[in-house]
């Protein structure tokens, strides 16, 4: 059976016991999918399941009071931020059902658009897209473009070590095979930059950001949410002048809350609307995370994550070498 | 009478260089896959082919704007006796916003009615509108989630434009929209284009077509007062919603502000800045109540404002200009159009019996 018509019987069967299953359905064009929320039996055809399911529907868990039974639809990736939520006691596992998926890759739709705009063509008039034979076979004014899955695939997808679903309840399909190698290989060209090279790197990316916290509000791990530090007036940590110091500020309070938390899922660099790297904050918290505590988030349901936790010693912190 | 004139491609950048001689000229820019507005200086390579992320809202209309600077200052003979001294800070530069899309030029009128209204005139705001031109150019391709013609505009409408460029075979034609864009046509660089007016007039038309049949919002005011207590339905098309905010700050039309003193020591800034309905902090009281306490609540203001109230006291004009951008960049493809033909579509539901 195809993994979408295995998921909706799936979802069929748990749907009796569940206020509702978020998963991926048609949005407002046919490269764009949205998630969808089934309620009952007839919703569920508003299913689809491809490499344009972008989206990580773990966000929605905590935006629901408690005592909701919820499920939810997830991708390798996606399943990690429902194991970090669970570590950090922000879910309940009782009211949770995880319809976990295998997968081999979601679109970027940032490359996309620039292997468009490589050819002057523009993806907002994109008519129709096909996924076949390993191309992303798209409609756009008047021409046929074939562009080569691979390369438009996300860059977490080549690193990707966790294309399975890592918690779920219900599994639909076979997994995928094979992992790739993650050394954050993708980094060295920044660190090899200087401190005043980087700054200005980050001026340079920071001067567009319209200040709408998408990436703050994308992000599954950022539970603030209302309460954010960035609005508050009470303490006032942040004006709301528009300067760069206030963005980027936010940015590095976000990278550092988000330490040892944040899986790496890219939802805060896919939502920012003026395409800011973010996720290259992160990664580098990351990259840090795992050196000093050899740990990924979202990855152990049952270890307690570095951060929320007190050793006397850390095995790779030599504080005593100091 | 409106003057016809023709610009040819190859001499776009020269008038804009020439435009820029004399005042701030801002144009769209790439910087990763975003189209920004930005001042052209010599090196800048504006594109026009695409619509910008980021509207120019802000060359009116700032994201942060200092409206007056002040000092405290003590007494020495008395220092518990504090004095302000405030200085009252309007700036507007002359500016030339170039390339801009009809939508984004039409924004500003929803502004206008606002804050350059009968009863009301912001200073601030009047300043810049003043100082600043807009040269807009005509759409020639919309994109998916355009709907300018279901607002009572088009592709190539001149409402709120000085200038409207229609790209053409080898070049653009140039009209002018109001005597201040007539000014801008003395160029040396434009030549006559009365024989190209019937190509432009069929470029416009081809736009129009390409958008696909209008849906009429007229009973949209109605029908949304009709649902305001339905927070069935608020709660049903915004549950995909995350209460970013990505949807108002890119919105050539949302004008709503926050004012706050940013001080530091004795001395300190009033600033003006883009605020947020989407936010809870749009509408919590200082007692803590907030009588928007959730994002369904939010997103009917949103719509509702656009749709509904806002109409409802200017004469029927809707507070959207139809450019998309809250769809397009909405990270998780919230459609606009959908919510209001939706409200206008469902019968109200009714409440459950208890
Ligand atoms: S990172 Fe892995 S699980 Fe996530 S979308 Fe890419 S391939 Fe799929
Ligand atoms: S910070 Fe970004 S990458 Fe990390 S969990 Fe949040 S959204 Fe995902
Ligand atoms: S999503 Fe992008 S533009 Fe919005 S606040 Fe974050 S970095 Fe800035
Ligand atoms: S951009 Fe989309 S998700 Fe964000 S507040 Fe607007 S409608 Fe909600
Ligand atoms: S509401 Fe959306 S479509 Fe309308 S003007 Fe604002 S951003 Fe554009």
């Amino acid at each position: 059976m195809p993994v979408l018509e295995e998921l909706k019987a799936q979802i069929a069967r748990r749907l009796p016991e569940l206020d509702m299953v978020i998963g991926w359905g048609h949005g407002y064009d046919c490269l764009h999918r949205t998630p969808v929320f089934i309620e009952n039996a007839a919703d569920i055809e508003k299913l689809v399941f491809d490499p344009l399911c972008v989206h990580n529907l773990s966000t929605y868990l905590t935006r629901y009071g408690s005592g909701k039974k919820i499920g939810v639809v997830v991708k390798g990736c996606d399943s990690r931020s429902v194991v970090e939520l669970l570590q950090e006691k922000l879910i309940n596992r009782d009211n949770i059902v995880v319809f976990g998926l295998p997968c081999e890759g979601v679109a970027d739709l940032g490359k996309v658009k620039r292997a468009l705009q490589e050819q002057n063509l523009d993806m907002g008039r994109v008519k129709s897209a096909t996924v076949e034979g390993g191309k992303l076979i798209l409609a756009v004014s008047g021409k046929e473009v074939a562009l080569a899955l691979n390369d438009v695939l996300a860059d977490k997808c080549g690193r990707c070590r966790y294309h399975n679903a890592v918690i779920h309840d219900e599994f639909a399909g076979t997994p995928v095979e094979g992992q790739a190698q993650d050394a954050y290989e993708d980094l060295a060209a920044f660190e090899n930059q200087t401190l005043e090279e980087r700054m200005e790197f980050w001026r340079g990316q920071m001067e567009r950001c319209v200040r709408c916290y998408a990436c703050r509000n994308a992000c599954p791990m950022c539970v603030c949410r209302d309460h954010c530090i960035a609005q508050s007036r009470d303490p006032n940590w942040v004006s709301q002048g528009d300067g760069l110091e206030e963005k980027f500020f936010f940015q590095m309070i976000h990278a550092m809350h988000l330490a040892g938390r944040c899986t790496e899922c890219g939802e805060c660099e896919r939502a920012c609307p003026v395409d800011i790297p973010l996720l290259l904050l992160k990664r580098k918290l990351g990259k840090e995370i795992q050196e000093l505590f050899d740990y990924r988030a979202g990855t152990e349901p049952e270890v307690k994550p570095p951060l929320l936790a007190f050793k006397v010693e850390e095995d790779n912190i030599n504080e005593r070498g100091w | 009478m409106m003057a016809a004139k023709f610009l040819p491609a190859d001499k776009l950048n020269e008038w804009i260089a020439e435009l820029a001689e004399s005042r701030r000229v801002l144009v769209p820019v790439t910087e990763q896959n975003a189209v920004v507005f930005r001042p052209y200086a010599k090196d800048t390579e504006p594109v026009f082919g695409r619509q910008a992320n980021v509207p120019p809202k802000a060359s009116i209309f700032p994201a942060s704007e200092r409206l007056m600077a002040f000092t405290y200052v003590k007494n020495p003979e008395d220092l518990g006796q504090v004095a302000v001294e405030v200085q009252e800070t309007i700036e507007p530069e002359p500016t030339v916003v170039f390339g801009a899309r009809p939508c984004d030029a039409r924004g500003f009128t929803v502004f206008d009615r606002v804050y350059d209204g009968k009863k009301v005139q912001d200073p601030y705001y009047k300043a810049r509108r003043e100082s600043t031109l807009f040269v807009t150019m005509a759409c020639d391709d919309p994109e998916n989630a355009c709907f300018c013609h279901w607002v009572g505009s088009s592709p190539s409408d001149p409402e709120g434009s000085d200038v409207l460029l229609t790209p053409l075979e080898g070049g653009f034609l140039v009209e002018d929209v109001s005597k201040r864009g007539k000014e801008l046509l003395s160029s040396k660089l434009l030549s006559d284009g009365s024989k190209k007016v019937k190509e432009a007039r069929a470029a416009h038309a081809a736009a129009l077509a390409a958008l696909g049949e209008a849906w009429s919002p007229a009973e949209a005011p109605a029908k949304l007062i009709e649902k305001f207590d339905d927070m069935g339905f608020w709660e049903q098309v915004s549950a995909k919603c995350i209460s970013c905010g990505a949807c108002t700050y890119l919105c050539p039309t949302c004008y709503c502000f926050n004012v706050t003193d940013e001080r530091k020591g004795m001395r300190g800034e009033r600033i003006r800045t883009w605020d947020n309905c989407m936010s809870f902090q749009f509408t919590l009281e200082a007692s803590g109540h907030n009588p928007r306490p959730t994002k369904a609540h939010r997103l009917k203001n949103r719509v509702g404002h656009k749709f509904s109230y806002y109409p409802d006291i200017h004469g029927g004009a809707i507070a959207c200009c139809g450019c998309g951008r809250c769809i397009k960049f909405c990270p998780a493809s919230v459609d606009i159009r959908e919510i209001v033909r939706l409200s206008v579509e469902r019968p109200v539901s009714k409440p459950e019996k208890q």
